[in-house]
């Protein structure tokens, strides 16, 4: 099974490459990666005018199965991925039941298995049932294939706790994602607290919520010795407190998602219940902020946070309605707006959504190097279309770009040698 | 008359132009004098159905709108969340429609929510009415409170009104403030620092460090309801460090104008941010405010069934 993309821009921040070239799998992984590479018995696909790059890997996504499969299944969530350019995704334990044993583990993994879509690797939970009270079996969740640990939604509050999980985790190499916020600032809060909390009458969220808990968080990855990773960091104290723990050393990475470094608080003016998500929309000063962070390398990744809910679940007052906003299928196009900015190089972009996602939850794919696996992800970079969420494999429709104007779409999505995505 | 009225909705004070909040005033002037006839009532809505739809308790405003329906000759209904089927789990975007499948005209909803009323007026026709929204607006209070200083002082332009106490959880002030701002008078805001939202400078008001500031020269005082039920949370100490250190008493109103008017919206915890001795004084306008309630909700059901 021989397969060779032909004369696209193949991009890949791995091997410092940027040229137009050619590819060619064999048997599911790169085998060579250049020029003219003679294409006998091979399918080619034309890759002409062209981006070519390792397959993104989006390492924060909710696919909801088990327990609420009217939100999104593993199936609808993996072709979302897909569509969107993702060869992988790493899916929340905050399922029901949790995903903090292995049979539910091994659930997930079936099912993917099933599709042959997208790779999925599953979150364990940090704490049974998310409680952040006892330690999950860890070592089971290992065993059963878990790449890092997870409370997401509900942050871990008891930093003795914390401190220990990240002490046992250590061990078996799992990094701790965690979800930065301090509840009992904003025990009901629904949006940034500012401007548009106090106009509209809505319960604030102050930025320091997140940022005490991230500074938390630095110090105890410092204590431990051991990996943290700050989920959807969203505002500019987040970025300076972990630019600055970098500096010294400490064992810490970060992502962010589109919708932080595109939308303010403005975007959840007339009670957009699209626009509520956790952590909330902040000011144009966290964005710039969070942009900054991408660029001088503090924020290591870009991640969608995909957090499908029903329609009708968002179809209520703001306070109502659930936090969450999908991004697998806009990921791209948005974060795409960075380039035409100027703002991000390609490489850099893609060093974001694919090279570092691999290397930091140490992933398979995230690079072309020949011996790697053939996940690959084609882009038009010049197709300027519309965002429809009717269009969406998605079952979310809880998406705040809906008929935003953008450029670059996925034209096809390569996993294992296996075309799992072709635009038509 | 200039501008008039033309919203579908009454959702807040904030899609409301000048000219428009003019306009219902007006308006209300001229509905005052039905409540005071031998036979109030009048058959502008006959055949109209209203319906008030409440998801919070409330004695004055719900007896006001339906006082105001009755004289205008609608037929009015009244739900409230208790007896209605959001007991059994029935979603608010279902109540609305299977209320809206009965044809009423106008639908008065009071929830504890921001933007309650907002998203029914997206999925229904009817009229919808705020009757007040979570911690966001009241607009038909702004309303009636802007009626009352009108009366007593002849205009809105140009005074120094102070609002004192809970402005953060206020859905009267935040209605309020936008409201004399747009009839360009100066809002002054004072109360315990830890219920001072942030940015309500960016409404238009101005925050004073203490509330004899906030009352020095004013012509104007409104003060807010100590919400009993927030008191589990750690925003001022108790009820009595609250009369102390903020209520309002005679002493401390001798800082303002002397022709200046005492409100309150009701429901008034006396001896708590009011103490007792302003019940009866001649500048404590707090029942003329109910009055004229009624007087700004008939204006209101005119205008939108019009």
């Amino acid at each position: 099974m021989k397969l060779i993309i032909k004369s696209g821009r193949v991009i890949d921040p791995t091997q410092n490459r940027d040229e137009i070239g050619d590819i060619l799998i064999e048997n599911g992984v790169i085998k060579e990666i250049g020029q003219n590479i003679p294409a006998e018995g091979a399918e080619i696909i034309d890759a002409q005018n062209k981006i070519v790059c390792p397959g993104l890997i989006d390492v924060h996504v909710h696919l909801r199965e088990p327990g609420f499969e009217y939100k999104e299944t593993i199936e609808t969530g993996v072709k979302a991925a897909v569509a969107g350019g993702f060869t992988a995704v790493c899916c929340m334990a905050n399922t029901n039941p949790v995903n903090d044993n292995q049979e539910i583990t091994r659930y997930i993994f079936k099912k993917a298995k099933e599709l042959c879509l997208a790779r999925v690797y599953p979150i364990g939970a940090v704490s049974k049932g998310l409680e952040g009270k006892e330690l999950a079996p860890i070592g089971e969740l290992k065993e059963a294939g878990v790449i890092a640990l997870s409370d997401d939604g509900n942050p871990i509050y008891d930093s003795g706790f914390l401190r220990r999980a990240l002490e046992y985790a250590k061990y078996f190499n799992l990094p701790i994602i965690s979800h930065a916020e301090d509840k009992g600032l904003a025990p009901d809060g629904v949006i940034n607290e500012g401007l548009m909390s106090t106009s509209l009458g809505l319960p604030g969220i102050p930025a320091v919520a997140e940022e005490i808990m991230v500074f938390r968080d630095i110090k105890l990855a410092e204590l431990t010795g051991w990996h943290v990773h700050i989920a959807h960091v969203s505002c500019a104290g987040s970025v300076e407190l972990i630019r600055q723990a970098k500096a010294k050393g400490i064992r810490v990475t970060a992502e962010t998602c589109p919708h932080y470094f595109t939308l303010t608080e403005e975007a959840v003016k007339d009670f957009n219940t699209n626009a509520k998500v956790s952590p909330p929309l902040r000011t144009a000063t966290d964005v710039k902020a969070v942009r900054k962070g991408l660029k001088d390398g503090t924020i290591d990744v870009i991640a969608t946070d995909h957090a499908p809910h029903h329609p009708l679940e968002k179809e209520t007052t703001f306070e109502d309605a659930p936090s969450g906003l999908i991004g697998l299928e806009t990921s791209l196009p948005i974060s795409l707006k960075l380039v035409e900015e100027g703002f991000l190089t390609w490489s850099e972009l893609i060093n974001k959504m694919s090279c570092y996602p691999a290397k930091i939850f140490n992933l398979d794919g995230g690079s072309l190097k020949p011996g790697s696996v053939a996940d690959v992800t084609i882009i038009d970079p010049e197709v300027s279309y519309r965002i429809d969420v009717n269009q969406f494999y998605s079952k979310g429709r809880n998406c705040p770009f809906h008929g935003w104007e953008v450029k670059g779409k996925v034209a096809m999505t390569i996993v294992g040698g296996q075309v799992v995505y072709r635009e038509n | 008359m200039e501008g008039g009225f033309n919203k579908h909705h009454l959702l807040g004070i904030r899609e409301l132009l000048p000219s428009e909040i003019e306009f219902i005033l007006n308006t209300a002037d001229a509905m005052k004098e039905i409540s005071f006839r031998d036979i109030k009532k009048v058959p502008t809505l006959r055949g109209k159905t209203v319906i008030t739809f409440f998801y919070e308790p409330s004695t004055r405003t719900r007896t006001s709108f339906e006082i105001a329906a009755k004289r205008l000759s609608a037929d009015t209904i009244n739900i409230s969340a208790s007896t209605s089927s959001l007991v059994k789990g029935e979603s608010l975007l279902d109540t609305a429609r299977n209320l809206q499948a009965m044809q009423p005209d106008i639908l008065i909803i009071r929830h504890p929510h921001a933007g309650a009323p907002h998203f029914l007026a997206k999925h229904i026709n009817t009229a919808v009415i705020n009757a007040g929204d979570g911690m966001h607006e009241h607009p038909t209070q702004a309303l009636l409170d802007a009626m009352s200083i009108k009366e007593k002082k002849g205009t809105i332009e140009g005074l120094e009104i102070a609002i004192i106490g809970d402005i953060t959880h206020s859905r009267v002030a935040r209605s309020d403030i936008l409201l004399f701002t747009k009839l360009r008078a100066k809002v002054r805001v004072a109360g315990p620092p830890t219920l001072i939202p942030p940015y309500i400078e960016n409404l238009g008001a101005k925050v004073c460090p203490c509330i004899e500031d906030a009352l020095e020269g004013a012509d104007v005082v409104i003060a807010l309801r100590v919400q009993r039920e927030r008191l589990k949370q750690v925003l001022f100490p108790d009820l009595r460090e609250y009369a102390i250190r903020f209520g309002l008493n005679k002493k401390r109103l001798a800082l303002t104008k002397k022709d200046a008017v005492l409100m309150h919206p009701g429901p008034v915890n006396w001896g708590v941010e009011l103490d007792p001795e302003v019940m009866d004084l001649e500048r404590t306008i707090i029942l003329n405010q109910v009055t004229n309630g009624v007087a700004v909700r008939m204006a209101i059901l005119v205008l939108v069934a019009g």
